[in-house]
């Protein structure tokens, strides 16, 4: 049998190192016409594992894959939220067009269900995005949940501390968020392609724009009236 | 179609068991002082049935001996018969050891007899039964061949003449008098009791042999009472207390929910909730319930449901005995196949998820989330249950976190400033939320958007009256 290169080429597990890979699972714009650039296949990747390391809870990190969800959800896809550090809001949720019927969200107290949790939502493939919360996640782990969001064709993103990004990792993407004045900026670790030199900097929406708010309320000291309470 | 059970009375108490369990100890069912059946084991030891007690006892000194239990026969005996309705709506009982089902009816819908009996004889298996089959054009005459141990399959009557013909008198006169009255006269054979004189076999062997030779034969209608299967499910299976595990657990539940979900075929019915009741001897009763999102009757849904309920139980000993109960059937009805992409297929997928999550982690763990039309910020959504719609609340207000933090985290103060990690900076504000006095959740704060130094923005609060909260984070 004759294997010419381009045959070889045409896989979708081998890539010039100069280019991005074309990923064999369709991807789902992010929203921000600059990331969309810089990822193999333009977009949020499904079918594998995607890390998303914040520096910090409130920088933004969320307003990155909002756009990707909302059009998800509108399309009438299902978003899980698997272990979440705090409540979701739904009223700002709806006010970013996510269409709530279409979110569902899984409490894990324990690590260990959570990982089944994880592992169940991605093999039953009923679900198109998947965003998970892990405090500390071992090699063997997040092996086996790559191999579970192989099989399924999900989005799925990892929310990870900055520390992981020193400890190898079997995800596809991984992106680093920094806070630059107003903006995020992420680096993307590792892509299935060629390094990418500078980190995108990305427009995400924020409550405030301006610099310098308006100054301290004075404290009263005044008890708030009391009110008979009818009940 | 007849089904006989040879070794129903052997099989009533013990299909329960992983059958690799059972090889230690040779064990027996007794009927008074006499052997009524007897494992493999205990055979080979040399226990026939019939033979008596002692005798069994001085050929296997270690025989663990049972009294036979007619009452859980027979109750085991209409468990198989409310299963056996999910193939045809006309089954009648032969206690003690038949069921006889007709299913000229159903043979179109089952592609075939071949498929039917093999669709009948694995589900037997899975509850635990071994039986003979036995097909012909009628009742009696199916079940004489299925009672000689005649695995045939008869659809012609003149076929049917003869094939009864060959089998012994003592498949058919379970009478003792009169199989050693025909002995001695020398008939052998149902051919050779035909061939006599008719006016003196049924003056000497009475009427009543003489007309279920008729009815088996097809020249006289055979009447029978048709079993209707339960508007309820409740079965229960001896354990023995040799289950300590759940694995033995599921084991025994899988035969019994394998008969649930014939019942529920049956009533074209399914379920939204089962119980499992764990029994044991010293403890009182575990019982373990499990709820599906859907009302179902899979007996595959059903395992995967109940091996996750299992894992988080404890068994507090050696399981007696199980109890599988489940009333309130719901009304299912099969679905058409489509002939394109299966959408109804995703969305049951995705209600098996739920379902099985929710085992697990329990039905509060997985919820959705829906807006109301409120203005205190905590009270501005609402957990959903699972598959429920969100309600359409109107929401009109300033900017909202997408993290809230529950409850409020106090907030250290310094000259009247917040600080978290350093000293914030308020960036907008205030929004005055003033609300709910009327239902005893009053509040009275302003809220903010505050920059930490690591430039997170914070939502924060102050109430009247001082004292700053951190509320949501604009993540």
């Amino acid at each position: 049998m004759k294997t010419s290169l381009v045959d070889i080429l045409a896989q979708h597990s081998v890539w010039r190192g100069g280019v991005l890979a074309r990923p064999a699972a369709p991807a789902v714009p992010t929203g921000f016409a600059a990331l969309d650039r810089e990822l193999p296949g333009g977009g949020w990747p499904g079918g594998t594992l995607t890390e998303i390391l914040g520096l910090r809870e409130g920088v933004g990190e969320l307003q990155l894959v909002l756009p990707a969800l909302a059009a998800l959800s509108t399309a009438g896809r299902r978003i899980v939220w698997l272990a979440p550090p705090h409540l979701p809001y739904a009223p700002a949720l709806a006010a970013e067009g996510i269409d709530l019927g279409q979110l569902s969200v899984v409490r894990a107290p324990g690590r260990r269900d959570a990982l089944w949790a994880a592992e169940q939502v991605l093999r039953a493939g009923s679900c198109d995005a998947l965003l998970a919360w892990f405090r500390d996640l071992r090699y063997a782990e997040l092996r086996r949940l790559a191999v579970a969001a192989e099989a399924s064709r999900a989005f799925c993103a990892l929310f990870r501390s900055p520390q992981a990004a020193h400890e190898p990792s079997p995800a596809c993407l991984r992106i680093a968020l920094e806070s630059l004045d107003g903006r995020l900026a992420a680096h993307i670790l590792k892509r299935r392609g060629a390094l990418a030199a500078a980190p995108v900097l990305i427009p995400i929406k924020r409550p405030v724009h301006a610099v310098g708010g308006p100054a301290f309320p004075a404290v009263r000291t005044r008890n708030p009236v009391a009110r008979p309470c009818p009940a | 179609m007849a089904l006989h059970f040879p070794l129903f009375a052997l099989e009533t108490p013990s299909r329960g068991r992983v059958p690799r369990e059972s090889v230690g100890v040779p064990w027996a069912i007794a009927d008074g002082r006499e052997v009524l059946a007897c494992d493999a084991h205990a055979h080979a030891l040399g226990v026939r049935p019939g033979i008596g007690l002692t005798a069994a006892w001085a050929l296997a000194p270690r025989l663990d001996v049972r009294q036979r239990d007619e009452a859980a026969e027979r109750a085991a005996l209409e468990g198989v018969a409310a299963w056996a309705c999910r193939f045809t709506p006309y089954v009648s009982l032969e206690p003690p050891q038949g069921v006889l089902m007709e299913i000229e009816g159903s043979l179109r819908l089952y592609h075939g007899l071949g498929a039917l009996t093999g669709l009948i004889r694995g589900g037997l298996e899975e509850m635990g039964y071994s039986a003979t089959l036995a097909v012909a054009p009628t009742a009696r005459g199916a079940w004489w061949l299925a009672l000689a141990g005649c695995e045939q399959s008869i659809n012609d009557p003149a076929m049917l003449e003869a094939t009864l013909a060959a089998l012994p008198v003592s498949a058919v006169c379970l009478d003792q008098d009169a199989r050693g009255f025909l002995r001695s006269v020398g008939v052998a054979t149902v051919g050779e009791l035909l061939a006599l004189p008719r006016e003196g076999v049924g003056r000497r062997l009475g009427r009543a042999l003489l007309e279920s030779l008729e009815r088996a034969s097809g020249k006289m209608p055979d009447p029978r009472a048709m079993f209707v299967p339960p508007t309820r499910f409740s079965a229960k299976l001896e354990l023995h207390g040799e289950v300590e595990h759940a694995e033995g657990v599921l084991f025994a539940a899988r035969r019994l929910l394998v008969q649930l979900e014939g019942v529920l075929a049956a009533r074209q019915a399914g379920v939204r909730r089962f119980r499992l009741i764990l029994l044991h001897r010293a403890a009182p009763a575990h019982v373990v319930e499990v709820g599906l999102a859907s009302p179902g009757r899979a007996i595959d849904r059903f395992m995967q449901l109940l091996r996750e309920k299992l894992s988080t139980v404890a068994l507090s000993g050696p399981v007696e005995a199980i109890r599988i109960e489940a009333a309130a059937f719901e009304p299912l009805h099969g679905r058409t196949a489509g002939l394109f992409r299966d959408v109804h297929g995703e969305g049951e997928d995705w209600v098996r998820l739920i379902e099985r999550l929710q085992a697990r982690l329990g039905s509060e763990a997985v919820h959705g989330l829906g807006v109301l039309a409120e203005h205190r910020p905590e009270r501005a959504w609402r957990a959903l249950d699972a598959g429920e719609r969100p309600p359409r609340g109107e929401v009109r207000a300033g900017a909202r976190p997408l993290w809230l933090i529950e409850p409020p985290r106090r907030l250290k103060e310094a000259d009247g400033v917040p600080h978290d990690d350093g000293r914030l900076e308020l960036l907008a504000g205030p929004e005055r939320i003033e609300s709910g006095w009327w239902d005893c959740g009053e509040v009275a704060r302003d809220y903010f958007i505050a920059r930490a130094p690591s430039n997170a923005l914070l939502w924060i609060f102050r109430e009247r009256g001082g004292g700053w909260y951190l509320h949501g984070l604009f993540a």
